[in-house]
């Protein structure tokens, strides 16, 4: 195979088995998109995966001059999994980390090669927590092939040599020689089928906060993300579908887009929306906007969010549709024998991911062959996609990975590859980049499940918790988006996330005698979808700001009334203590100051969060301070570690503070910045991260700090105005100092 | 057609007057380091420099510009990264998607120009752009050291001006 760069589309889609780099080692290797005048007309050159007698097992390709390269199956969307994962093969590698780059596997090699680097979703807080082993075993693999090469050119045995920074020594006869040097002969041993792993004690890469591999490129504004994709003979297509889910075309203005400077096709994509596809993206828009697009759009049209919480609200006392996710004792007859009772109806909003690069792809379809470049959570469905749109076999189809503008679950929805594939597919031959205008990205979103909880709980005459009940009505994101995934009972176990009695994912931090949480299911026809953190928003809100308002009637401090339900629950307990300690919590709040605290555990780590915020006397809040713990087990880079609490912190508050999705005419209301508002720095709350790995286990960063800042900062402005807030977001609700 | 000074040079551009200059950049120019985000001047995916003033190119047409006005991009912000703004932003890890960070920098390099050594405040009240991501705490840990390296920095011939 060759390793010369392509520069012509004919030629590269010959090449195109091979993977498209697009990531570090593009940068240097030259992965051609260029900042040049030429813009549209030149060449994506696409560059072959280094010649394969550089190949030292499936992981890892090593170059003459000594370059490593890193296979990266998973998806890099800002969390830092390409680093990580890097570090994790090389720290069993030991090779020279200053030479190391990493790149993308394409989904289409990985099938060609039966899957040689499994799964590439990247979602659930996987990237690292679910590959750390096989990953590590590709690094140790090829560290064994390159010592076994040394030591048959030597003549000498392997236990004889010792490695260091990708340079074999043998000692006896003072002999050195680096992997780029053994590199091919290495490639044509056999892959060894059982390696040793280091014991962690031995890790020298892993947990160090080395930058990451792809930051340069972000400050230059060279990183090529999906929407910056360059082919020749490129045209661009924007896209309205229908604002009321579902609902199908009846007619539009093709004549008058048609007109429109630029315009070169106006084609239906499916039964429910239309393209205007142009020589510009922004002409393409201009003519969307005349399309004067009229739909049938049947019942759906009636539904709003009136009638979307009278539905919830039915849920809250119903019988049918209900499924349990946790049962201990009888929460009834201990609610109804309990010295002390407590009800509370929680109201939780539709939210919108808002990924800042807006949902596009880029499509290239013949008669044989289908080719895809997009930014995707999950490279296998997206060429699954690719096949079914295309109506060709996953074998004729490729993807081309490129690094996410934001992915926070949106990403792993293939709603975007199948309308671009579905309009290329009617221009053949001609490529056609996708991309929705903001306002079609937030009309057609998969949005964070709305939600209505009653909690109820029962104290006795000592003021300890007897009794607990939760009844959760929502809409089951698994029965929309992976239905497979749902229990042959129908029950949704996501529903459920941090409630669970047990399991690594997600596990309920309390001991309560009698307790029972249901989930009463409600679908709408808002598609609902995967954002970071879940269904752990919601019920780490529920819960966590509930457990306050008990507290409170119980007549104790919330910390010591959590901590004398968590003595079976040590490691929660233990990133709890972690935040009280950290924010002085025994110790009187500075003026005009209260303090919040909350945990939780989701995604296989244990988090906690401890706030400080000011309520002013116009009931306007400012959050002062906030304290993080993560025990993820083991961490790989902390650096990163800590910029993934704070983007959860800003991810969480900012749904907290600002964020609703409203419902009104079946469609969705919000439609851009102005009227879903951001956290800004100026919100930014100054956070203190602990990182407090108790080793193990291997859980999740991205996520699991989410469920955690807003609670706490609730039960902070809870203690300001003694108030509960059960209706999110906070703009809504008005505040009052006690 | 237009004629457009981008980032020192005066280029055809062929847009109409009415293309916004996000879209001149992007797909005229083949400037793709500033990014849309919005269209609406809300997020500041798409900040320039315009004689020196950041600038939300989704918002100004090609038609409001005269040749004679300055325009500077990512890409022209230095050859090769080498500003201290753009080296404080990569010693600090700063970018998680990145997706903002064209737009960050641009907002940052210009508050500098203006405001050596900007207190929070001034920081909260300049950096208006979004980042999804939740860099706002590097970013402003990064414009506090490219502030401080800018400072020990001999001041260029002819630019020196006191604050
Ligand atoms: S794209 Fe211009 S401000 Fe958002
Ligand atoms: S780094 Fe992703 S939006 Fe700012």
């Amino acid at each position: 195979m060759t390793k010369t760069m392509k520069s012509s589309l004919a030629s590269a889609r010959g090449v195109s088995r091979r993977a498209f780099v697009a990531s570090a080692a593009a940068v240097g290797g030259g992965l051609a998109i260029g900042v040049d005048a030429a813009g549209l007309t030149k060449a994506l050159a696409q560059k072959v995966l280094s010649s394969d007698v550089n190949e030292v097992g499936a992981w890892v390709v090593i170059k003459p001059n000594d370059e490593v390269i890193v296979r990266i199956a998973r998806s890099e969307m800002g969390q830092g999994t390409l680093t990580g994962l890097a570090q994790l093969v090389c720290e069993e590698l030991e090779c020279d980390w200053s030479k190391v780059k990493a790149e993308y596997v394409t989904p289409g090699e990985n099938l060609a090669r039966k899957r040689v680097w499994g799964d590439m979703s990247t979602g659930g807080s996987r990237g690292i927590r679910t590959s750390h082993e096989y990953v590590r075993k590709g690094g140790a693999a090829a560290r064994q092939m390159l010592l076994q090469a040394a030591a048959d050119q030597w003549k000498v045995p392997v236990a004889e040599l010792t490695v260091e920074k990708g340079i074999v020594s043998h000692a006896a006869s003072n002999r050195k020689i680096s992997y780029g040097k053994l590199a091919s002969a290495a490639s044509k041993l056999d892959v060894p089928a059982d390696v040793k792993l280091k014991d962690p004690k031995d890790w020298k890469l892993i947990g160090q906060g080395v930058p990451r591999l792809d930051t340069v490129e972000k400050t230059v504004g060279k990183l090529v993300y999906s929407i910056d994709v360059k082919l020749p003979g490129l045209l661009n297509a924007s896209i309205m579908d229908a604002p009321v889910f579902g609902a199908r075309v009846v007619s539009y203005d093709e004549a008058k887009a048609k007109g429109m400077p630029g315009v070169r096709h106006v084609l239906k994509v499916g039964d429910t929306a239309v393209a205007v596809v142009a020589d510009t993206w922004w002409q393409a828009n201009e003519a969307v906007k005349a399309l004067n697009i009229k739909w049938e759009e049947g019942a759906n049209a009636k539904v709003s969010d009136e009638s979307i919480n009278a539905f919830l609200k039915d849920g809250l006392t119903a019988t049918d549709g209900v499924f349990v996710g946790n049962k201990a004792g009888d929460a009834d007859a201990a609610l109804a024998g309990a010295a002390k009772r407590l009800e509370g109806t929680y109201f939780s909003p539709y939210q919108h991911h808002v990924c800042l690069e807006p949902m596009n792809c880029t499509a290239l379809v013949t008669a044989d062959k289908c080719e895809v470049w997009t930014g995707t959570q999950n490279g296998d469905a997206t060429l699954a996609v690719a096949a079914e749109a295309s109506g060709l076999p996953p074998s004729k189809c490729e993807v081309y990975k490129l690094h996410l503008g934001g992915g926070f679950g949106r990403r792993g929805f293939q709603d975007p590859v199948q309308k671009a594939v579905l309009l290329a597919k009617q221009i053949p031959g001609v490529p056609v980049k996708l991309v929705w205008s903001r306002e079609e990205d937030m009309r057609q979103g998969r949005y964070r499940p709305v939600g209505l909880c009653k909690m109820e709980a029962g104290l006795d005459d000592k003021g300890d918790l007897v009794a607990l009940k939760m009844r959760i009505a929502a809409p089951s994101i698994l029965t929309y988006a992976a239905p497979s995934r749902l229990e042959p009972s129908g029950r949704d176990i996501a529903a459920f996330q941090g409630l669970n009695p047990t399991g690594p994912e997600g596990q309920f931090g309390y001991t309560v005698p009698n307790i029972l949480v249901e989930h009463a299911m409600r679908n709408t026809h808002v598609p609902p979808g995967f954002w970071r953190g879940v269904n752990n928003n919601q019920n780490a809100i529920w819960l966590e700001t509930f457990l306050d308002e008990v507290a409170r009637a119980a007549g104790k401090d919330p910390l010591a009334f959590r901590r004398a339900m968590m003595a079976n629950h040590p490691k929660h307990l233990a990133v709890l203590n972690a935040v009280a300690g950290k924010i002085g919590w025994d110790s009187p709040a500075p003026a005009g100051v209260t303090r919040g605290i909350a945990q939780h555990m989701g995604y296989g780590s244990y988090v906690a969060a401890a706030a400080e915020v000011r309520v002013s006397d116009r009931g306007k809040v400012k959050i002062e301070r906030l304290v993080m713990a993560t025990d993820c087990g083991y961490v790989v880079n902390p650096q990163q570690v800590t910029a993934q609490v704070e983007g959860s912190v800003a991810y969480g508050l900012g749904a907290m503070l600002y964020q609703e999705i409203n419902v009104a005419a079946g469609r969705v209301v919000q439609e851009n910045f102005d009227t879903y508002q951001m956290m800004l720095m100026e919100d930014f709350p100054k956070i203190e991260t602990i990182l407090a790995p108790s080793g193990g286990f291997w859980g999740g960063v991205g996520e699991p700090t989410i469920c955690v800042a807003a609670p706490a900062v609730l039960n902070a402005i809870y203690a300001a105005t003694g108030q509960p807030i059960r209706t999110l977001p906070l703009k809504n609700v008005k505040l009052q100092r006690a | 057609m237009a004629k457009l000074n981008i980032n020192g040079k005066t280029v055809d551009i062929a847009a109409s007057a009415e293309t916004p200059l996000l879209w001149a950049l992007r797909e005229q120019a083949g400037l793709t380091g500033t990014k849309y985000g919005c269209g609406i001047a809300q997020c500041g995916a798409c900040s320039v420099h315009i004689n020196g003033e950041v600038q939300r190119s989704c918002s100004i047409t090609v038609g409001a510009l005269k040749a004679t006005d300055k325009i500077v991009t990512i890409e022209g912000l230095s050859a090769d990264g080498s500003h201290p703004v753009q080296k404080a932003w990569a010693a600090l890890d700063v970018p998680q998607c990145g997706y903002c960070q064209s737009g960050q920098i641009m907002a940052a390099t210009a508050l500098l120009a203006k405001n050596p050594k900007p207190t929070d405040a001034d920081i909260d009240q300049a950096m208006t752009n979004i980042c999804r991501c939740g860099t706002y705490s590097r970013i402003r840990a990064a414009i506090g050291k490219a502030a401080a390296d800018m400072a020990s920095l001999p001041a260029a011939p002819g630019k020196a001006k006191k604050a």
